[in-house]
């Protein structure tokens, strides 16, 4: 320890005379796990773009090894030893896993593929993981958590000395988390240095040496992780103090507006039964796998049901398709943000009535409507765009998620289903999102809350289902809402499994 | 941030292929003093409205992220069956009835060609073949089936008046360049400013979010194969009308190259999501203006197709080199 693996000095970095990143001096050693965290927009994706070789800084000089780099291209940092596993896995589908490893840098004798050599340093550099993963099978039919350890293989296998982590745990169970943080420490004991960017002000905390927080491309302070707690870092983050994350709970009326009978579907959910109140948030705990997502997409008609009744206001009602859950004034703000939520090569104006355009024309569009209905949107919501015309890829994470939920509420829905809304989003943006589900609520909107933040569905929730496997382990109410119960259920442990 | 770069890049996206057209435009009127002689102008006009009239519906199913390699082969079909419709509609309306007989002929092309459309769109949406492979199939079964009931001959119309419908101007502008005019304004509106042509793009960019947002995404692409089926009618109508006739070996050969083309060098992106009639249309012009020119400057015929190959190729490396 002590010896300095890479260090900064004065990095800038402007887009079109804006400086995204200002003079940043960071130093960081050997088998060190150093954390950055900041909002969306504060600098971090910038920073490691610049440190993988995607970005060239304006100003400022990069020191690896106790030498000056010029970082030219990510292959060229690869080659000195940095790797970086993005948030997006770079593997591809149809290979396998020895073949995804080997990518780019296939071991040949005599011209032809050593294919028996790339399994046996798969298998190795896996034991060496302590994973054991087939190295013949198919990267589609791996979780995503196995999918990220075949990342962190593939980086281990070009030898990397430094390894930047851009939010890996967004898509993990608490298992799996654990998993990745024992890999981490016996990469670490390795003399591997790690860069750990994350929203989870928890996890920096238990993981990390030291944490830098930046806000606005400026670096605000760096410390040793045992001397800031997590509201301390928060508060940093933001700039300013935090007040109550979550808004105060609304109680809900006793009528049921919304309900699930027995609904089925063979293989994946079994017997699903549940009410919703008007103006609840009714909140769906679970691991991944345990079909929350599933059931939220047989509602709205993207899956077939194989058996059970949807009733809204105690009338049956058929709901085939996206369209039909529309007509019955149902919402659905999907997970999957860019894969089902928004249109990235549309503007913000075209977004925010996808949905509702029916309401906007009779023969043609009214596009002055549209806008004025947009610019609304974007009061409400504070989102931040250039315009209007503005398309949605140039947008934050953050700014991507209340576009998208402006547009599941423009058709004016009276049940709105969240699935995952603040994954990938930082603190203030969550904090929004939360405050607007409270306002839902308050006009006697019914919501659920497909979530896998614990706190956030404490924090929100006047009831939680919470299901595994398939099936609804336990309904729990007031006080009985609390992590320990809940990943009892979760678990099985607890209720009808 | 970024954003004056995008707002430059997407300003000069619209404009480039208009860029181009003028470029060759003034490089033409240069090279050859017969050039700018309205009837040659005319004729050029005249002679891409063909294809033309297809590269519009051929937009709308590039839009939707399909191809329809089958408007060719269709050409000669409908083409073909108008001429036979035609034929019996002269022996039903007798003497005076012969206007009535072509009006009957061209509604019958039209429903024809949507038909053989909405054939394609159902075995893109419902039998999810995919759009190259089943157009496809159906390019070589349209231009058999018009060999076999033209006997790999020529269809021959016996109206007299059928071919002032090909030849005939309003205010002296060709029929076909006023349909496909009319046309390419009635679908540039579509594309624009309805509700469908929202849709058509969301399909493009992204099925799976289409198809969350309630948007019946079977539904709008059937609806495209039809279109381009439409287009195609009108094309075998206006084509049989000027010729009088239709072979069933020739008629509308190689036209799916020149519409896709068109759809192409008027910078409507293959991978669909977005695009432009007002492209559409400069592709189709420039693609007439280069023929012209090579035959005006005496250029072998064998070598247009060179021409017309690099300035494809062309027009699909500087649409890349943009959107990077």
């Amino acid at each position: 320890m002590g010896e300095v693996l890479i260090e900064t000095k004065g990095i800038s970095k402007e887009f079109s005379g804006v400086r995204v990143l200002d003079n940043i001096d960071i130093g960081i050693e050997r088998g060190e796990i150093f954390g950055i965290i900041g909002e969306n927009g504060a600098g971090k994706s910038t920073l490691v773009k610049i440190l993988s070789g995607i970005y060239t800084p304006t100003e400022g000089k990069i020191f690896f090894e106790g030498k000056e780099v010029e970082i030219k291209d990510p292959l060229h940092a690869k080659m000195i030893g940095i790797s970086i596993i993005p948030q997006e896995f770079n593997l591809i589908n149809e290979l396998s896993v020895y073949e995804n490893i080997f990518l780019g840098s296939e071991i040949t004798r005599k011209g032809f593929l050593n294919t028996r050599e790339m399994k046996r340093r798969t298998i190795s550099l896996l034991e060496e993981l302590k994973k054991s993963i087939d190295p013949e099978e198919k990267i589609e039919r791996l979780s995503v958590a196995q999918k990220q350890m075949v990342e962190i293989a593939k980086a281990i296998a070009y030898d990397s000395k430094l390894l930047i982590m851009d939010e890996p745990t967004t898509v993990l169970t608490l298992n799996e988390i654990e998993i990745l943080f024992d890999l981490m420490r016996s990469l670490k004991e390795r003399g591997v240095t790690i860069i750990y960017i994350s929203h989870k002000l928890k996890e920096v905390r238990k993981i990390c040496d030291r944490v830098m927080v930046l806000r606005d491309g400026q670096m605000i302070s760096v410390s040793q992780t045992g001397e800031v707690d997590e509201e301390e870092m928060a508060k940093r983050m933001v700039g300013r103090e935090l007040s109550q994350i979550f808004p105060d709970k609304v109680s809900p009326s006793d009528e049921v507006v919304f309900e699930v009978e027995n609904l089925t579907i063979n293989g994946l959910l079994e017997n699903i039964s549940f009410g919703l109140r008007e103006g609840e948030i009714l909140g769906f705990a679970g691991l991944v796998g345990a079909g929350r997502t599933e059931l939220a997409e047989a509602i709205i008609g993207i899956r077939k049901r194989d058996s059970g009744k949807i009733s809204i206001k105690g009338k049956p009602v058929e709901i085939k398709s996206p369209n039909d859950a529309v007509k019955n004034k149902i919402a659905y703000l999907s997970e999957d943000r860019q894969g089902s939520g928004i249109l990235t090569s549309f503007d913000l104006i075209k977004n925010t009535t996808l949905i509702s355009l029916p309401a906007y024309s009779k023969i043609l569009i009214n596009s002055k409507k549209e806008r004025e209905k947009t610019k609304k949107y974007v009061d409400k919501f504070n989102i931040r765009a250039a315009s209007l015309k503005t398309r949605l890829e140039f947008f934050s994470g953050g700014n991507q998620q209340k576009v998208s939920l402006a547009k599941s509420l423009d058709p004016e829905p009276e049940i709105f289903i969240f699935d995952e809304p603040t994954r990938g989003i930082d603190v203030n943006a969550k904090r929004e999102i939360y405050r607007f589900m409270n306002e839902l609520v308050n006009e006697g909107v019914s919501c659920i809350l497909i979530s896998s933040e614990l706190e956030e569905i404490i924090g929100m929730c006047n009831r939680v289902v919470v299901m595994k496997e398939g099936r609804i382990t336990g309904i729990l109410e007031g006080e009985h809402i609390n992590e320990e119960e809940i990943m009892l259920h979760a678990t099985g442990l607890k209720g009808v499994a | 941030m970024a954003g004056e770069n995008v707002k430059r890049r997407f300003e000069y996206e619209r404009f480039g292929p208009l860029i181009a057209l003028a470029i060759l435009f003034v490089v033409s009127a240069i090279a050859s003093p017969y050039f700018l002689q309205t009837q040659n102008l005319l004729n050029i006009l005249r002679q891409v409205s063909y294809t033309g009239i297809i590269a519009l519906g051929m937009t709308f199913v590039i839009i939707s992220g399909g191809i329809d390699l089958s408007v060719g082969s269709m050409v000669a079909l409908v083409g073909g069956v108008v001429i036979l419709a035609l034929n019996w509609l002269l022996t039903v309306f007798g003497e005076g009835g012969e206007a009535w007989a072509i009006l009957f002929a061209l509604i019958i092309g039209l429903l024809f060609g949507a038909g053989l459309g909405a054939l394609n769109g159902l075995m893109v949406t419902i039998g999810k073949i995919a759009p190259f492979i089943a157009t496809l199939g159906t390019m070589a079964i349209f231009r058999s089936m018009a060999l076999y009931i033209g006997s790999a001959g020529v269809f021959r119309s016996e109206s007299n008046l059928f071919p002032d419908l090909g030849m005939g101007n309003v205010l002296g502008i060709p029929n076909p360049v006023v349909v496909f005019i009319s046309l390419a304004v009635i679908f540039a509106i579509i594309l624009n400013k309805t509700r469908y042509g929202r849709y058509l793009c969301a399909v493009g960019s992204n099925p799976k979010v289409a198809k969350y947002s309630a948007i019946k995404v079977n539904l709008t692409r059937f609806i495209s194969y039809v279109a381009v089926g439409i287009t195609v009618g009108f094309s075998a109508v206006f084509l049989s009308a000027r010729l009088n006739s239709m072979s069933s070996t020739n008629g509308g050969l190689n036209y799916e190259l020149d519409a896709i083309a068109a759809v192409i060098i008027g910078g409507t992106p293959m991978t669909g999501g977005a695009g432009s009639i007002f492209g559409t249309v400069i592709g189709a012009i420039t693609l007439g203006i280069i023929n012209n020119m090579l035959n005006m400057l005496g250029v072998s015929p064998y070598l247009q197709g060179t021409v017309k190959g690099v300035v494809i190729i062309g027009a699909v490396l500087i649409q890349r080199k943009r959107s990077q």
